[in-house]
């Protein structure tokens, strides 16, 4: 009825000769979680990031929060306020606190006041369980606590939308716990969420819906529940399998 | 200090280190004298040292000459120093020269404006070389006391007299080439980096690429004379750019093409996560560059910023072949004088020193600013 806070409809992607998004249409209602999941080199990555267009796709149409994704810089704009990003290698900014790393963005792009900005980063540190290290660098965090400042840092931005690209995957198994509970908090506050995860448990709890891309199509998507049950496609069985066995 | 040693096995190690004497020792032996041959490296070199020490020391101080007298009309009579030549330094030269050294043909009875300026200019590097000054108000500083360096020179107000600026000359002259030099360059040289990055804009692109490898391919001496024997050949009659701007114009350009290299290294070492998570945030692109980009690329490359500039702060001696008259040619044209003609070791010792505590200063001061923005930034 009302319409959906990401839309895909028939994106292609191209990098040089290899064709990376064949074709995909998806849309996310607002509240909805979807977890993304598919082999390696499948097109997650490129497809979460068309979303805020950190990739330009070539075909087709994508439409997030009621604004469509062009060439014009004020959309661009519109949209990348609207949706927060976290990134699997964290990608904190070395040479800023980590109150500084969360206040930048809301002072720069949203213009609010500096101690409003102070107060609502410490607010979401607080949420992601770390307000005392608000004066460090983020050298000194390990990599749990960095990537739950760097969801920290997303969320001071106040999206409607949060996309995240593996976030865990380059944590050490003690660590993943920490940042999953941090999200599986996020997503009980009725975020619409985009993960790209191989956390199957985590998309179990979460997921609203789980897509499964292979080779830059969306080969699979259901609820959770029915589509590990149950895959209706040889290459989705493999995949889980595969999963299955390395964990 | 094996005394020490072959004492208590407890009270060793406090005395090593309590005591400053036999620290000392502890450190001569396992850093001089920690094997045989290191010995042996150790006490050849001591010797050489000593040696070459206690020569120049004889040469430069027991042996020197201070002062020559003069004659009726005023001019130097050095013959003593002549008779010492080889035996002791003839420091007399620099006695009766530094003031033309350090200050060129700039009026004997005014020179106090170019010795101000110079104190001036010596402060501005220190403060901004201290982090407690890093404000914003030090860049009006900065601009103040630039526009204050300019008016003394100059002077024609207040009753200060006009001196044109090719009466100016000595330590002024170098400051002034490489302060201006490097603060023109530096940000043309940034722009320039991240114009021959930029994908978007072929234009862009392929003007600083010629810029920066045309002015890269050519000698600094030619642009130097292109800038002041050719360029007024292509200006309509009447105009005349100043000499001194030209050269200095000339140096910006040089600078900026190297310095737009060291830049560019730096931008390519930063991962380019940094830049995305900048995008995704909505950071625009100079909000990105200026918070983000450059902080961390230049933090990157500051030993081999301060290198450049090292060695551009050496290289306004060249201005010596278009009769400007920097440190080095004050230098040169002291010792042009019959009386005091051979006597080059003691005026070159003097200049390298002047430039020596000016580079050494920059050498250190970057090695400070490493380590401070090394602290706790590791990833
Ligand atoms: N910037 C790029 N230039 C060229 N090819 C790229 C680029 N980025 C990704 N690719 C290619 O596009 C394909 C899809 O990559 P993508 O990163 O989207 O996969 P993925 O599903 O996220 O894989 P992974 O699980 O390893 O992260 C891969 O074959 C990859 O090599
Ligand atoms: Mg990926």
């Amino acid at each position: 009825m009302s319409e959906p806070a990401i839309l895909m409809e028939h994106v292609q992607k191209w990098f040089g000769q290899m064709h990376v998004l064949r074709d995909i249409s998806l849309s996310v209602e607002t509240g909805e979680r979807v977890v993304v999941c598919g082999p390696s080199g499948s097109g997650k990555s490129t497809m979460i990031r068309c979303i805020n267009r950190l990739e330009e796709h070539q075909k087709g149409r994508i439409v997030v929060d009621g604004t469509e994704l062009t060439s014009d810089v004020r959309a661009l704009d519109t949209i990348r306020r609207e949706v927060g990003m976290v990134f699997q290698s964290f990608n904190l900014f070395p040479h800023l606190t980590i109150l500084q790393n969360c206040t930048l963005a809301p002072i720069r792009v949203r213009r609010m006041p500096k101690r409003e900005a102070e107060e609502l980063a410490m607010e979401y540190l607080r949420r992601v369980k770390i307000p005392e290290q608000a004066a460090k660098y983020p050298g000194q965090l390990s990599g749990g606590q960095q990537q739950r400042v760097a969801i920290a840092r997303a969320l001071c931005m106040q999206p409607k939308i949060m996309l995240f690209d593996e976030p865990t995957s380059a944590l050490d198994p003690e660590m993943i716990k920490e940042v999953l509970d941090t999200m599986i908090g996020l997503a009980e506050t009725g975020m619409t969420m985009v993960c790209v995860t191989h956390e199957m448990g985590f998309a179990r709890q979460v997921a609203n819906r789980v897509v499964f891309m292979d080779r830059g199509e969306v080969v699979e998507s259901g609820p959770p529940a029915e589509i590990f049950a149950n895959p209706a496609t040889d290459r989705l069985r493999l995949f889980l399998s595969q999963i299955l066995r390395g964990h | 200090m094996s005394a020490s040693h072959s004492s208590s096995v407890e009270r060793a190690p406090t005395l090593a280190l309590g005591a400053p004497l036999s620290r000392a020792a502890f450190w001569l032996r396992s850093r001089l004298f920690a094997t045989p041959v290191s010995a042996v490296v150790s006490l050849a070199l001591l010797y050489l040292l000593l040696r070459w020490g206690w020569d120049f020391f004889g040469w430069a101080v027991l042996h020197a000459i201070w002062q020559v007298p003069h004659d009726a009309a005023g001019l130097p009579q050095t013959g003593v120093c002549r008779a010492a030549e080889g035996v002791g330094a003839c420091w007399a030269v620099v006695a009766e020269k530094y003031r033309f050294i350090l200050f060129g043909f700039y009026p004997y009875a005014q020179q106090w404006r170019p010795a101000i300026c110079v104190l001036l200019f010596i402060g501005l590097y220190a403060a901004s070389a201290q982090q407690r000054f890093w404000r914003r108000e030090l860049a009006l500083i900065w601009a103040v006391a630039l526009v204050l360096i300019g008016a003394l020179m100059w002077g024609g107000f207040a009753g200060l007299p006009l001196v044109a600026d090719d009466q100016w000359g000595g330590l002024p002259i170098t400051l002034i080439l490489a302060t201006f030099g490097l603060a023109g360059a530096f940000p043309l040289a940034v722009l320039a980096a991240l114009g021959r990055r930029s994908r978007g804009m072929p234009a862009v692109r392929m003007l600083c690429v010629c810029y920066i490898e045309l002015i890269r391919g050519v000698p600094l001496i030619s642009l130097l004379f292109m800038a002041s024997v050719m360029f007024p050949l292509f200006l309509p009659a009447g105009v005349d750019i100043d000499k001194l701007l030209r050269a200095q114009i000339a140096f910006v350009l040089f600078a900026g093409a190297y310095l737009a290299e060291v830049v560019r290294a730096g931008l390519q070492a930063l991962p380019k996560g940094q830049s995305e998570a900048a995008d995704a945030l909505g950071l625009g692109y100079w909000q990105k560059t200026m918070l983000i980009v450059l902080p961390q690329a230049l933090r990157q490359v500051i030993p081999m910023l301060v290198n450049t500039f090292i060695g551009f702060f050496k290289d306004t001696s060249l201005v010596l072949i278009i009769g400007i008259f920097d440190l080095t040619t004050t230098g040169r044209t002291a010792i042009d004088e019959p009386a005091w003609q051979g006597f080059g070791n003691e005026i070159y010792l003097l200049l390298a020193a002047i430039y020596f505590t000016f580079c050494f200063a920059m050498s250190r001061t970057s090695a400070r600013l490493e380590h401070l923005f090394s602290r706790g930034q590791r990833r």
